[in-house]
This record gives C-alpha cells, structure tokens and sequence, in this order.
C-alpha cells in the first residue's frame, strides 16, 4: 500500500496535490482503487463545474459496483483528464498519477490529512 | 373444469410435518386474525369446459372485426405471417422471465442479444437495449439520456405523437427537465422556430419521422442546427420505414428510439408493444434497462450475459440515471422474429406498398369535392385530409366493416398498410364520397 509523500488526503480517499494555494489536482489514494478492485469506467466531470467540499463530483465504476468521489476541496473544474474514459485501468495501475480533476479558484479545503496522518487513519479501518 | 391444486393434501401434511406443525392455521399464526378473515372465498359452483367455452365465444363475438384498417397514429395493422406467432409462442419463451441468472437463461438471453444485433443494423447505431415498454417511454427514456449539469432542457417537436408528449412531459416532471415543444409550419417542425430554441440550456432534440401527422421531416438539417449549438439529437423513427429512409446513423443521431409494433404485433387493443433504443458508442454507459453482451464461457464456447450492469438502478441506486428495469421482451422477441423472416428484402417490399397504396388512397380521396391533403410536405403511409364531418365520415365507415381515419379537428389522419387492397380502398373513397358530396 503506497501512500506518497507531500499529498494531503481526505477521509473519502480522495488526494490532494495542490500546485499552489488556488490550484490542485485531485486523484484516488492507493487504499481506495485497492478496495474497489478493477475499474471499468470513470465518469468524470465536465470543465466549468463547480464543486463543493464533500460533494460528489464524478464517480467511478467497478465490474459489480459504482462509487462516488467526493471533492476534497471546493472550487471550479479547469481539466479533467479524459485518458481515464479509455483507460479507467490507470487509476488500479498507478493511482497517484491517474489525476481525475484540476480545480482552480480553491475558495475551501476539507479536512484534509498529510501523509502520515492518513497512514494513521487507515490503521484506524 | 376441474380446479388448479397446487397442492395435494398428502404434500401440505408433508410439509407441515417438516415445520414441525400440525395444522395451516399455526402457519399463518403470525398474520394478525383481522386480515385472514378478509380472503373472499370462490361462491361460483364452476363451468364446464363447454360452458366456459360458449362464455369466452360470446364475450368475443362482441368484438368489433373491421375488414380494413385505415386508422394508425403509432399503431398500425400489417399482416402477420402466420410463422411470427408460431415460432414466438414457443412454450420455453413464454416461461422464461428476466435472465439474471445467465446460466439458467442462455436462450432468452441470445434472443435478446439478436433482437439487439437487428435494431442496430437497423438504426445503423453503436449499442441497442433489450427494449422498454413502448415509443412513449423509449422517447421520454431517450431524452433523460442526454441531460447535463448545465443542460436540462428538452426540445420536442410539436409533431411527436401526443401520448409520447404526454409521457415525456411526466418524465421531466420527475427530473427537473424542462420539455418545449417546437412549433410547426406547414405539418412540419419549423426551422426557424427550432433555431431560436436552440439555446445554451438545452440538452436534446427529439424529432419524429414520419412525424405524428405522417410528414417526411428533413431530419438531417434540424440535426445538424442543434449539432452546431451542441445539442443532441434523437431521432423517434417508425423502423418499417428506415427501410427506405436514412438510418439514424446517416442523419447523425446520437440516439434511435422508437417502437417495433409495426415488426408483427398485432394491434390488439393498443398493446403491449416494444419500444426500442439504440444509441452511438459513447453513449452506452447511459443507455436505460437491460443489455445483452456476448462473451465466452470457461470453455471458451460462445455464451450470453446481461452486460454493462453497474448503470442499472440495483447497482447504482438512487443515482441512476433511469429506474427502467423490464421491458416486454416477448413482444421484442415477437419483433425479431418478423424480421429474421422478412429480411430487409421483405420489409422494404413492405414499406414500398404501404407508400404506393397511402399515396393512391390520398390521389382518391382528394378528387372527393370538400377533400384535400392539410400539408403539402412529403409523407410515408400516413397523411391527413381537410374533411367536412370526420364524425359522420367515421360512422359511415363503420357500418360496412371499416376502420376510418382518426378524425382531427376538421379532418381526418389516414393510414394505409400493405393489407389494404386496391377494391377495399376504391370501396372507402366511395363512402367517403357519399358522405362528403351528399351534403
């Protein structure tokens, strides 16, 4: 179970890399993509959509369940990263570089953990 | 007639025993007493087989049998051969209900897969569904398909059958999602109308071909104008005729929906019929109800699965873009049949003669004084006429066997299928005639 340094991660497991206090880009940890099992689609977010701490904005699927991925941090959809349609496997093979979103115009973080923190928490499941 | 046990005492006492009670009435100890009370008990004595034989005749005597049909508006009386009824009543098909269990279901489950493969070389789409219940719901299905977070409007013509109307109108109700109608010029979906709708809010365009009045629409001009405000497009079609038209593939519809009673239903009382669905490839994690996909087995034989599940409401909830979860496959079943037997040979003979006979029907009925065509467009096997009196026209129809048109407000909407005969139609212009010009 890989947990990268220098990410902060939600109690949903969703990653944060923010690029600067306005802008992040926003995955699924190693812990979450285990837990599904193999994805076979990521229904993603549309550029403009604005999202909300703690809001579901794009979801994604395995052979036998569909899961919700909630926005770690509130702000306006800049780029979604369209490979995942036609390979939804990246996120099983690499999670931390299989981005979903960039926000921008961050206005609110949620509750966010550091690297360790969330090591922490995953002992606690 | 001997009544239906589904039980023998012998095998309740068994049972009984298993449970280790002695007599029904501890079985259903745990129903509150005010309700057993309440089952009514059969007081009829019974018929004999004759008796009830003699009941059922007499009750169908009371049927009306027209010798021509000449009323459709989305349901149409085309001959049935007899091999279509033959083959779908079939006992392992009328026994076989939703294939969860592929295992147990791989007969059903690659009936539906063909019926599938049919409805794609039809529309000349990516991915069909195994069918929902009827044009109505497969439009109203089709538009909730294509709504976005910034797009939740509806564009419909005004000239979509008015139940589909009706239905998709509830479906919005439901959804949030505003459905407007296009208005018409001249029996068709006005362009100049629609490109002022076509606005930044909408989703979808639902166009119906041949419209509700029989009209030819230019599909493909009001598809490209909403491509161009990117709006999606549906195409609601009545299949017999794309054997002759384009398919929904060549106008560029994202998405053919429509109903497959024209495919050997008979017209029954209005139902059931199928409707169908057929989409392009990315637009297949949003097609409603059940799919079909073929895959190998362990052994590596060719074998049929429901696929594509997790859109479907028991995996994804309340977040489920549709609660769609039957549909009638007999009567899709029944459609596939018609069309394995026809061929596309034989429907595009079949639409042919509807074409020349509707269009032979109208040349005669227009020499009627009083009668001519409403609409001056192109049309398919339906088309109304100005008449004076639709009611008496209708009546005087009916007294010698024969269906008329649906009377309009001023008018009247026509059909005319393969089965009418040259004799049967000279026959009702006359009629119309003397109802017509007597006045």
């Amino acid at each position: 179970m890989e947990i990268k340094q220098g990410l902060w991660y939600a109690k949903t497991h969703e990653w944060v890399e923010f690029i600067d206090d306005m802008t992040a880009a926003v995955g699924l940890s190693d812990y979450a993509q285990h837990e599904l099992g193999d994805l076979v689609f990521v229904n993603l977010p549309q550029a403009g959509d604005t999202i909300a701490v703690g809001k579901m904005f794009a979801d994604v699927e395995s052979v036998k369940a569909v899961s919700d991925i909630y926005a770690p941090v509130a702000g306006t959809v800049s780029e979604v990263n369209e490979t995942l349609l036609d390979a939804p496997e990246a996120i099983n093979q690499s999670p931390y570089e299989a981005w979903i979103a960039k926000v921008e115009g961050i206005t609110a973080r949620g509750e966010l953990m550091d690297a360790d923190a969330y090591a922490a928490y995953l002992d606690t499941l | 007639m001997s009544q239906y046990h589904p039980h023998t005492p012998e095998e309740t006492r068994e049972m009984l025993t298993f449970l280790g009670l002695n007599t029904l009435d501890e079985l259903f100890g745990d129903v509150p007493q005010s309700v057993r009370g309440s089952v009514p008990k059969a007081e009829h004595p019974g018929l004999t087989q004759m008796e009830t034989l003699r009941e059922m005749q007499a009750l169908a005597a009371e049927n009306t049998q027209y010798t021509l049909t000449l009323r459709g508006a989305g349901c149409y009386d085309h001959f049935i051969p007899p091999i279509v009824p033959q083959l779908a009543n079939k006992k392992e098909f009328l026994s076989a209900y939703t294939p969860y269990q592929a295992e147990l279901s791989q007969g059903v489950l690659q009936a539906i897969f063909e019926y599938q493969t049919l409805i794609c070389e039809l529309t000349g789409m990516d991915a069909s569904n195994a069918g929902v219940y009827d044009f109505a719901t497969a439009a109203a299905e089709a538009a909730m398909m294509c709504r976005e977070r910034s797009r939740s409007v509806a564009l419909v013509s005004q000239a979509v059958h008015p139940d589909t109307l009706a239905v998709m109108n509830t479906y919005g109700f439901g959804t949030d999602t505003q459905v407007r109608t296009v208005p018409l010029k001249d029996g068709r979906t006005d362009p100049a109308a629609l490109r002022e709708m076509l606005r930044e809010d909408v989703a979808s365009l639902t166009i119906q071909q041949p419209n509700y009045f029989g009209q030819l629409e230019d599909v493909a001009a009001l598809f490209q104008a909403a491509k161009e405000a990117g709006v999606k497009c549906i195409l609601a079609v009545n299949p017999l005729s794309l054997s002759l038209l384009p398919s929904g593939a060549e106008v560029k519809a994202d998405i053919v929906c429509g109903d497959v009673q024209p495919f050997g239903l008979p017209m029954m009382y209005g139902g059931p019929h199928a409707g169908f669905m057929a989409c392009t490839k990315d637009m297949i994690r949003r097609l409603p109800g059940r799919i079909a996909g073929q895959t190998a087995d362990a052994d590596g034989r060719r074998a049929f699965v429901l696929t594509l599940q997790a859109r479907e409401q028991h995996i994804r909830r309340e977040k489920a873009s549709s609660n769609i979860c039957t549909n009638h496959a007999h009567s899709a079943l029944t459609a596939s049949i018609y069309l394995t037997y026809m061929g596309l040979q034989g429907i595009t003979a079949v639409a042919e003669s509807c074409v020349s006979k509707a269009h032979y029907f109208a040349q005669e009925l227009c020499k009627i004084k009083s009668v001519n065509l409403r609409y001056n467009g192109e049309f398919f096997h339906e088309f109304v006429t100005d008449l004076p009196n639709p009611a008496r026209v209708e009546a005087a129809l009916h007294e010698y066997g024969i269906l008329s048109g649906l009377p309009l407000d001023g008018g009247m909407l026509w059909a005319v299928t393969e089965k009418a005969s040259k004799a049967q139609l000279d026959r009702a212009v006359k009629l119309v005639r003397e109802v017509c010009e007597g006045e």
